[in-house]
């Protein structure tokens, strides 16, 4: 509980999250509602769809299984690094950081990958072009949380953050576990949920 | 505890030296002041009012007669499609947020919105997208195919301009300014009350806009989706909408009608809010059932996600389907009835006073009843199938929009005008306002229901004199035309009002919230105390004494003019969400060139993809980026806040 030293009268109560953290959340919870509309899309056009769904069988799981793997394991990097800096220590916060963030990139390199080996285009029926747009969509997010992670780091070396204050680190860990948590998600539908039909 | 201090002691000077923009255009382009940005709002959608109202005129001026050829069906097409889209994306929506961003700092006892930044993003995105869709009207490629834009005839083989390119861009673009505005309002709603100002003292406006503010952020990324494969289906040759491929035209109806119905909500409930707060005004009197309001508010929102298939009852969906929204399309007139009976009930019980604000609330509430009864109907699959594509919905959608709309709205400039500009709108004057809109109103646009009903559909360009529709069009075509007269006589009461207007002091209604506590037009800080607030109507607390709502015996009454200063900077209180206890003092944000650059920087990207200018939508994607990290940059390492 601290007071205001020019007036006596009100106690503030300290506790409570910032405007920009409320900010974040409602920033996910938007981009979480795209997400679901994208695999409603997904859905629905699949149960609608005459011909094999996906045209060429089931997506393959050589790389999309591992690279699944990895962007969580991102996620945990980046928790652990954060973990890190509420306890003030800012090495591990570094550390953390940029774990995670190589694991990101490594993330959007195979997907890069992936694409490449897919033996439909976008152009190719409507399950192509979901792939691709749900994929892209994806994929763009994770770029985004790589450009906050790359601002944070920057921030963080220049010892920006403490103990009490590093709402930037919250928001961008935020930002990366909806991120992977989605693609949790993305993952499901488009690669299992096809083999269990 | 010691006492509070007296304002005579507030720093009026340091608040008002550090509150105020900067003159020149800096501080045009830079300002993050909500009052400037709420007047931008109710401007630039009054300017498109005005547009979207002419490009009706001249459609009405088409359908006057049978076999009239003053337009090509090419043009009618832009016209009613640019007519809709206009009104309902690029005014109907930001009038609201015109007002809510100018009346709610003042309502909730703060010094500004939750992300003042992001207030200007979303003025100068509405700003920039507008331009860019009104770029294709002036190009002769406008949107052609309907407000709903059903797939097929979108796609590139029946539809091969610029024109539905402009139209997916377009609403994406204007999507990025709804979805950070309603951001913004939920953050304000959260953390920007004046201590003390719990949820059960908030104000209707202010359940209003929340309600459509998270209809707004859950709703919007369909049409963003549904949009976004539009744009894909026509320049990349992807396959979504088109069936010989695998895709589904109903696919973009879902998508539409899951955004479009509670888009329907979002531009209705803040403005049912501020009839809310113009009621018990004029009547004298709190509002009968304000728990009942405030809850029905949230119940139509919420209802109004399960509602979207009633617009798809003519596309052959299974029985239990059409079922299950066509009960759920019924059961919403419940809380809009709660709402209803509530404003009547205060009628009832209060004094009314005819002002015209008064007058136009009571013409809403009548029209809002026609326009709810004819949607109750439609509501039914059988009845709904024998006027799908009739003018009866024509009728129905303009009952709904402009009775629920325009009239609170024209209602709410009446009343809060003064506020605003410091001068009172004339009075004669707005009795003829009133009179010719809602008479015009009415004679346009009832008969509507009858050609509806004896089939005409709508969408047509013209239509032979056999088919005997020639007069209640042309009655249609005079109500509209006085109609219209009504809207000018409105638009002079703005401009006669800014001259001549007799002054309107702090508080020309006596109304009770807080808005009306400080002089008009506001200071740049609104409040050189920050206010602690005790009842539902802090102003009416020394008439009302003890029976005012909310008011909790034993625990004191509201302080309006004495209060914390809060003068080191930009600072404002952060509340708690649910009780409005004091947790921090904000520093807000000071004024910025980003969020005007990024629009900027949005802009050439939307023309880039829609003339496949790739290189300038790189550019703009760049522009985006660097503007992005110059914002987020942190000026002042962030004194003191928890994360």
């Amino acid at each position: 509980m601290t007071s205001l030293a020019y007036d006596r009268t009100i106690q503030l109560g300290g506790e409570g999250r910032a405007p920009g953290w409320w900010a974040m959340v409602w920033t996910i919870a938007t981009e979480a509602a795209l997400f679901g509309f994208l695999l409603f899309s997904f859905y629905y056009l699949g149960s609608q769809s005459r011909s094999a769904w996906p045209p060429d069988g089931p997506l393959k799981l050589t790389l999309s299984l591992p690279n699944t793997i990895l962007l969580i394991l991102s996620s945990v990097a980046y928790m652990w690094g954060e973990r890190g800096i509420r306890a003030g220590n800012q090495a591990r916060l570094r550390l953390g950081l940029f774990i995670a963030f190589l694991l990101g990139l490594a993330f959007i390199i195979i997907q890069g990958i992936e694409w490449s080996k897919q033996p439909f285009g976008a152009g190719d029926g409507a399950f192509g072009s979901l792939f691709y747009t749900i994929t892209g969509f994806h994929g763009a997010h994770v770029i985004i949380g790589l450009c906050m992670n790359v601002l944070v780091q920057i921030w963080a070396a220049r010892g920006t953050f403490d103990r009490e204050s590093h709402l930037a680190v919250t928001n961008a860990g935020m930002y990366w576990h909806f991120v992977d948590i989605v693609w949790l998600f993305v993952f499901a539908s488009l690669y299992i949920s096809p083999r269990l039909g | 505890m010691a006492t509070l201090a007296p304002i005579a002691t507030a720093p009026v000077e340091r608040l008002h030296d550090t509150w105020e923009a900067r003159p020149g255009l800096y501080g045009i382009l830079a300002t993050v002041d909500h009052k400037t940005i709420g007047k931008r709002y109710l401007v630039t959608s009054l300017v498109f009012l005005v547009l979207g109202g002419i490009e009706a005129l001249i459609m009405r001026a088409q359908l006057t007669h049978a076999n009239a050829h003053l337009l090509s069906p090419g043009a009618y097409d832009q016209l009613f499609t640019m007519h809709g889209i206009t009104m309902i994306f690029w005014y109907a929506s930001p009038v609201l947020s015109g007002f809510s961003n100018y009346i709610w700092p003042l309502m909730l006892g703060s010094r500004d919105m939750a992300y003042p930044r992001v207030n200007a993003l979303s003025y100068w995105t509405f700003l920039a997208s507008g331009i860019f869709i009104y770029t294709a009207l002036c190009i002769g490629q406008a949107p052609n195919a309907g407000w709903f834009a059903y797939a097929p005839m979108t796609l590139r083989t029946f539809d091969p301009g610029l024109n539905m390119d402009f139209y997916a861009l377009g609403l994406i673009f204007l999507t990025v300014s709804t979805t950070v505005g309603a951001i913004n309002f939920i953050g304000t709603v959260m953390k920007m009350r004046a201590p003390g100002m719990s949820l059960n003292r908030l104000p209707i406006f202010v359940y209003g806009t929340m309600t459509a503010s998270f209809a707004a952020v859950f709703s919007l990324p369909a049409l963003t989706v549904a949009a976004t494969y539009l744009y894909f289906e026509r320049h990349f040759h992807m396959h979504f909408f088109d069936a010989a491929q695998g895709g589904s035209p109903l696919l973009w109806q879902h998508l539409f009608w899951m955004f479009g119905h509670p888009w329907v909500y979002i531009i209705v409930l803040p403005a049912m809010g501020m009839v809310s707060e113009m009621v018990p005004t004029f009547c004298r009197r709190p509002l009968v059932a304000y728990p009942y309001v405030a809850l029905s508010t949230i119940a139509t929102g919420i209802i109004g996600f399960g509602v979207w298939v009633h617009h798809m009852f003519a596309t052959g969906l299974p029985g239990v389907s059409m079922s299950f929204f066509s009960g759920a399309s019924i059961i919403i007139a419940i809380p809009s009835a709660i709402a209803v009976f509530a404003w009547i009930a205060t009628m009832w019980l209060g004094t009314p006073v005819w002002k015209t604000p008064m007058m136009f609330v009571a013409g809403f509430v009548v029209l809002f009843v026609i326009g709810g009864v004819s949607g109750v109907v439609t509501a039914a699959v059988p009845f709904d199938w024998q006027v799908t594509d009739t003018y009866f919905v024509v009728a129905h959608i303009h009952y709904v929009l402009i009775g629920i709309n325009v009239f609170p709205v024209v209602a709410a400039f009446y009343y809060w005008m003064p506020k605003i500009t410091g001068r009172m709108m004339s009075e004669t004057l707005g009795k003829w306002n009133f009179w010719t809109m809602f008479i015009g109103f009415n004679l346009g646009f009832f008969p509507m229901h009858i050609s509806g009903l004896l089939g005409m559909p709508r969408r047509v360009y013209t239509y032979p004199a056999s088919a005997g529709w020639g007069s209640v069009n042309l009655i249609t075509t005079i109500g509209s035309a006085i109609f219209a007269v009504g809207v000018l006589l409105f638009v002079i009461n703005i401009f006669v009002s800014l001259r001549r207007g007799a002054y309107a002091g702090s508080n020309p209604w006596d109304a009770g919230t807080l808005e009306w506590a400080m002089e008009s037009p506001p200071p740049p800080y609104n409040f050189a105390v920050i206010p602690i607030i005790r009842s539902r109507l802090p102003l009416w607390e020394d008439q009302l004494g003890d029976a005012t709502p909310g008011l909790i015996p034993g625990e004191g009454h509201s302080h309006v003019s004495e209060g914390v200063v809060l003068a080191e900077g930009r600072e404002t209180f952060g509340t708690s969400p649910l009780e409005a206890h004091p947790l921090h003092v904000l520093h807000m944000p000071e004024d910025s060139m980003f969020p005007f650059l990024l629009a900027v920087a949005m802009l050439g990207t939307a023309y880039g993809l829609v003339f496949s200018l790739w290189w300038l939508a790189i550019l703009g994607g760049v522009g985006m980026l660097a503007c992005l990290i110059g914002w987020l940059w942190p000026r002042h390492l962030v004194t003191g806040e928890r994360a």
